[in-house]
Order: structure tokens, then sequence, then C-alpha cells
């Protein structure tokens, strides 16, 4: 479609049972697309952070923001800006690596994107990478020719770069 | 702060009591036995039993909408708690302040033996069921935490834009003692509703008022629940602008005033239609822009610079785009915009709009005249406007019934036309009628209805009966599910499926095993003497008047068009 936009969004929300729930309930019903979503505790007591990824048009996008700031438990939200924005994920990949010449192979390439080799079995290599998702997207179609036997990604998460936050004054 | 020891039933209610609530709809059950029995204790709040969930909730909703008060229903558990879902789904649409009060399984008990997840006897998750349809829900784990939640739920199911609150407590809650106090201050830190408009967009709106030849004002339900009726109509009077409602706005403006041109929308008065669309600016206040109210919307006032004054931030180029977009309570906005106007506005007498506004009236919506003996539902909605005192209220079900209502029966006032508008409930116009009653006991409630939706809430007859609650419901009885018939009349080729009700049940007789009464009525003459006769009686009546099952429901503009062309006339 023409006119989509992929942008970062970042909630801090209540720490609640069901807050979740809510999140997800009102992108399904209003037929937001989520592109990843990362949820996890901040430097303040009580409060948790969302990173969500959505696309959609700027409308859609627009809407996205002011309907989650109609959730009570959603004490903040804001679209992060994206040339001001430091973004990571992180990727544990099993490769299949039954000789010692495909070991050494995935390994360089394992230096040079700055990952680490994190287990190691007779027939496998499990690796860590962290970056920009294309970063490891990259990694990915290094890997893809030696076989890759399982692949977990955490999503997307951001912070503002600078003195900027979007921290809920106490 | 002081503290009382009491149970969590016993908080509840107390609570309850100092939010003001008077009434409650509800019905018991085994999850909600220990509030119930509580009641016992607290003879300041009328319980009165609904025969059905859904009945209490739209009870509930129509004690709010005649009120503005919050209304309140209670339920039990599990099938309790389903039964409120399309009351409180119904509230939700239509932004009402219904609190919903659902006993749950227990959370906690003797040796472990909680039973919420376990998939306990009556165990319903209706904090997950109804998160899509409330502004806020939450189940509360302590008695302590009770008078918080109440408090909390009252103040978001009031402010902002209001909408329904559900609480959930689960048994062991109600019956636990704990250490309570009332009086703490309410801070929801992810809730602030919109402050003062900002004083930028009013001078952009009131410079655009000024310089506009031809100014219309579009009032929505926003503007009846913000009570901001008056500051509409000295702004109307001011510009000589013309005022057109949304379905939910009737009432907002006095339809039998010269500026007020009636309903715009599918089946909205020509007159507002029209004009609408020769608007140059249109001021849009308390509105969402609903789909069945601006019809296609590449037509939709293609000329004017639209203001555009919600509450809800979100509603702010949801649907339309708008020139000058103003988050506001509607009061506080127009209040900032008169002051803005009056500085350079000077009262005018006439302006060639204002003479279009007047022929256009008299082209589009002729004097009324009795053309006819039969019974036309047009005729009777104007016979009962006649009869009624200025401040009855009328509530209306859902289908043709609804819409001859909103077109031919005049709203003189805020809060008298009550209806379901953004869910299209059947079933809703009868409850909400005994709700607006225990609101206004010494006012007139009317439920126009259809035969097919009065069928779906009719059991609270018995609930009108022995509550004492009289309301007269006016049946117009085509035997059909009259509004789906006509779509298959005018768009399925008259294949008519599964619309034709027959001659049953006899409404009368209905009404009287009851111990309600019930007219047949045959003419006008006996439509009027009937209405008179119900209005004089102290127990509810239900009058069945025969209309012709093929009675189109026009003008109507068809589904995909544009305002402008809309078929049939007023
Ligand atoms: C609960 C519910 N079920 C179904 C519908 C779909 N529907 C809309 S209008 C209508 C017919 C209403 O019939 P009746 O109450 O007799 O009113 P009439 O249109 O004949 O005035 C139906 C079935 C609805 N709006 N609500």
């Amino acid at each position: 479609m023409e006119n989509q936009k992929t942008i970062v969004i970042a909630a801090l929300v209540e720490n609640k049972p069901g807050v979740l729930h809510s999140v997800a309930n009102l992108f399904r019903r209003r037929n937001f697309n989520i592109e990843s979503i990362t949820v996890g505790h901040t430097e303040q007591k009580g409060i948790t952070r969302m990173t969500i990824t959505v696309s959609g048009d700027e409308k859609t996008l627009e809407q996205v923001t002011k309907q989650m700031n109609k959730l009570i438990d959603v004490i903040k939200v804001t679209s992060l800006e994206p040339e001001n924005i430091v973004t990571r994920e992180l990727a544990l990949i099993k490769v299949s690596a039954p000789d010692a010449k495909t070991r050494s192979d995935i390994i360089n390439c394992v230096e040079v994107f700055r990952g680490h080799i994190i287990d190691v079995s007779p027939e496998t290599l499990m690796t860590e990478i962290t970056g920009t998702p294309d970063k490891i997207e990259a990694f990915l179609n290094l890997m893809k020719p030696y076989g890759i036997m399982e692949l977990a990604r955490t999503g997307l998460t951001a912070l503002s770069r600078g003195i900027k936050s979007i921290k809920i004054d106490e | 702060m002081s503290t009382t020891k009491m149970t969590g039933a016993n908080a509840l209610l107390e609570a309850l009591e100092k939010q003001g609530v008077k009434h409650v709809f509800g019905i018991l059950g085994g999850a909600i036995l220990p509030v119930y029995d509580a009641l016992c204790h607290h003879p300041k709040i009328r319980h009165i039993l609904a025969r059905h969930e859904q009945g209490a909730a739209h009870a509930a909703d129509g004690y709010a909408r005649a009120s503005g008060r919050p209304g309140v229903c209670f339920a039990t558990s599990g099938p309790g708690a389903t039964n409120l879902v399309t009351g409180i789904a119904n509230a939700y649409m239509d932004s009402s302040p219904v609190i919903a009060i659902t006993g749950q399984v227990p959370s906690a008990g003797v040796n472990s033996s909680y039973m919420i997840g376990k998939d306990a006897f009556q165990e319903a998750d209706i904090i997950g069921i109804t998160t899509p349809i409330t502004k806020y829900n939450h189940q509360v784990r302590s008695a302590a935490e009770i008078p918080q939640t109440v408090n909390a739920a009252f103040y978001i199911a009031t402010t902002g834009r209001p909408g329904p609150v559900l609480i959930d407590v689960p048994k062991n809650v109600q019956s636990e003692t704990a250490e309570i106090h009332f009086n703490g201050p309410i801070d929801i830190r992810g809730y602030r509703p919109p402050g003062n408009p900002h004083p930028l967009q009013i001078r952009k709106a009131a410079e655009l008022l000024l310089d506009a030849e031809r100014p219309v004002i579009l009032a929505g339900g926003g503007v009846i629940t913000a009570n901001a009726t008056d500051e509409l109509l000295t702004i109307a009077e001011l510009l000589l602008a013309p005022v057109a409602t949304t379905f939910m706005g009737k009432g907002a403006m006095p339809e039998i005033h010269p500026l007020s041109i009636g309903n715009i929308g599918m089946h909205g008065n020509p007159l507002a239609n029209k004009l609408l669309l020769e608007a140059d600016v249109l001021l849009a206040v308390g509105t969402r822009f609903a789909d069945r109210a601006t019809g296609n919307l590449d037509t939709f006032c293609p000329e004017a610079k639209k203001i555009h004054v919600d509450i809800d931030a979100a509603e702010i180029g949801k649907n339309i785009e708008v020139d000058v977009p103003i988050v506001a309570d509607a009061k506080q906005a127009l209040i900032a915009i008169y002051e803005r106007l009056i500085q350079q506005a000077k009262k005018k007498n006439d302006t060639p709009w204002l003479q279009r506004v007047k022929t256009a009236k008299t082209q589009l919506n002729p004097p009324e005249k009795a053309e006819t003996t039969e019974l036309k539902p047009k005729q009777l909605l104007q016979v009962l406007r006649k009869l009624l005192p200025e401040d009855a209220i009328v509530t209306t079900e859902v289908g043709q019934n609804q819409m001859w209502s909103a077109l031919y029966f005049k709203a003189l006032k805020p809060r008298t036309f009550i209806s379901s508008g953004g869910l299209g409930t059947m079933g809703f116009g009868f409850p909400a009628a005994i709700g607006a009653k225990t609101a206004c006991p010494n006012r007139h409630v009317v439920d126009i209805a259809g035969d097919g939706s009065f069928i779906m809430t009719e059991q609270e007859l018995a609930c009108s009966v022995l509550e004492d609650i009289p309301v007269t419901v006016i049946v117009l009885n085509n035997g059909v599910l009259g509004m789906v018939a006509q779509w298959q009349r005018m768009f399925y080729k008259k294949r008519y499926m599964a619309v034709k009700l027959g001659k049953s049940p006899d409404f009368v007789k209905l009404a009287e095993a009851y111990g309600a009464q019930g007219f047949h009525v045959q003419s006008t003459t006996e439509f009027e003497k009937a209405v008179k006769a119900a209005l004089k009686n102290t127990v509810t009546t239900v009058i069945d008047v025969p209309i012709n099952s093929e009675e189109d429901v026009v003008p109507m503009v068809p589904p995909g068009c544009g305002l402008n062309q809309q078929v049939g006339d007023y």
C-alpha cells in the first residue's frame, strides 16, 4: 500500500494486571498493525514501558497514539522521532554447524557483526546478536545458507537520544 | 484519616451512597449475595428488580441520559454479568455514564480454595469480555480498595467523554472485613480530562464564523452531555446560523425554533441535509461524524471550512479532516467562542442566508396538516407531540419507529429524546423509559416502539408494574421487523425473508397479563383518547397502534450515497 510508514511508539503504563490485554485489544479492535511489541520494567516503580512498532498510513498512526492515550492505565504515549532515537533488537539464532570449516566460517561472521557464540554442541552453534533490525536481517541472510534451526527475536526496543525522555514527573 | 471497620459489601454501598446514588437496577445471584444482604442496612438506596440484566443495564442508561447523573446496575457473576453486555456496549457507543457492578467467584478463601481462573461455577471473565466496551473496568482484590475504586469509577464515567465503567467484586472481597476509609483523593495519573479550549483555536474559530456568509452549526450528543444547549442557542442567534443536529444531538436545539433545521443523516430532515451542504463555515460541536450522520464523506460539506469541537481528541481527524480543531468540553468551548464573537459581532436582524433558510423551510418542511384519518406514523407522532407536555421524555426502540420519531416528533428540550444511536439496540427503549421515569418521577415518559423491539425486553412490564414506575408504550404495530423489511423491499427486490411477525402477541392481553393496562386503537381519535388516558393512568399503559406493514421511512439517503442524494419527501 502507498503512504505506509512504520513508527515506534513508547508508552509508559501502569504495572497492573490487564494492561497488556487492553493495549493488545485496542490494536486488534481498531485494525492497527503491530509489527513488534516489547514490554519491561522502567527505572520508575510501578511503571512499565511498552515499545511498539506499528505500520500504517499517516491517519492511522495518529489514531494509534490518540486511542492509546484514552486507555486509563496508559500514562503517557509518545511517537518517537526516527532520526532521534536509538533502536535495538536482540536475536538468538541456532545454526547447523556439523564440521570444523562451517564452524570457523560462522564464528568469523559473528565477530564481524560483534555477536557472541553462547552455546556449542556437536551439531550446532547458538549466536546472540544485538543491533538494529536491519543489522539482524543482514546477519540472518548470512546464516541462511548454513541452515537456521531456530530463531528467537525480542522485537525492537528504543530510547530517545540525549537529554530527552518521556519520564513521568513524580 | 479516620477509618471504620466494615465488610466489603457495606463499603461498596456506603461509597455508592456517598456518590449520591439513590437507585440501583439489578438482579441478584450467588456471587453477589453479600452485597444484597448489605442492602438490607442501606434503606437510602432503592433497589429496583429488573427481570433480565439487559433491562437493568438499559434502565441505568436511561436514568443517566434523562438526569445527567450516572445510572447504576448490579448483576451476579457469569450469566448475570454476560447478560449486561449488550447494555454496556450500548452505553459505550452513546457515551453514557453507566456504573455496572458485578459479583465474581471468590479470588481467595480458606485453604486456598480460590476459584478465579479455575472455571468455577458461574465464572465468566467479565473484565476480559468488557474491556473493549467500557471506558474503564477493574476487579477489586480487597475490601480496602473498594471506596477508592468506586470514587474513581464515578470520576471516570462522568468526566471527559462519559462512558460505562464496570467493577467486578469477588465474593470473598464482599464478605471480608477491613479497615475502610472513604475520603482518599482520586489521582489517576493516566487520566486527565481536557481542560480549557486553546485560545488560538478559539480565535481562529471566531474569525471564521465572523467572516462566514453561510454558517451552519451541527450539534451532536456532546452538546447535551455538556449541558451546553443555552450557549449553543446564544451563538446561533447571534450569528443567525441555522442549527442542525445529529441523531444523538436531537433535543440540543428546540425543534420549533426558527433556526432549527432538524437532524442530518440517512433518515435526516431534507432541510438539514440540504442546508448543511451549502455551508461555507461549519461549526460542529460534540459529534463524531458518524457514518449514518454524514453519508458518503466525499460529498460532505465540500465547500465549508470546518471547526470541530470535541472533548475526545481521538475524534478530531478520525472521520473527517477539519480546519480548526478544538479539544474541550462543549460548554467551555462555546462560551469561549461566544466571548470572542461578541467583541466584534453586532446582533443582526436579517441576512440573505437567513432568508435562504426561511424559504428552504417552507419548501422542504411544509406546515403540518392532518392529511388523513388513517393511522400514519408521521401524523401519530405530530399528534403525540401536541398531547405531551414540553418536558415529557420520549424513548424509542430501534428500526422504523425510531427513525419516524427522529423525523417527526419534535424534541423541545435536551434529554427528552432518548434512543440507542450508536449500537442500535432493539429492546433499549422500554427499560430505558423505566430508568428515565425513575430519575424523573414527575414527568411523563413514553416509549415509541416497534412490535419486534418491544418483545425483546417486554418482560420489564413486570418490573414497571410491581415497582410502580408507570410509563407509556406506544407500539407502532406493523406485524413485521419493519426496517429490515424496508431494506429487503428496496435493496433485495422484495425477497422478504424472516421479517414477518404476524399478530402475535396480542399486546393488550400481554399488558394485562402483567397487570398493566392496554388499549387497541383504530383511528387517530382513538389514539388521542388512549394517550390522554395513559397520561392520567398510574399504571403502565401499552397502546397498540396497527399501521401499514409496507410503510417506508422516507426521506432516505441510500447507503453509500451522499446527503445530497436523499430520496423521498418529508
Ligand atoms: C438486538 C437487535 N437485533 C437485530 C437488529 C436488526 N434490526 C434493525 S431494525 C430491525 C427491525 C425492528 O423491528 P420493529 O421493532 O418491529 O420496528 P419497526 O422497524 O417495524 O418499526 C431489526 C431486526 C437490531 N437493530 N438489534
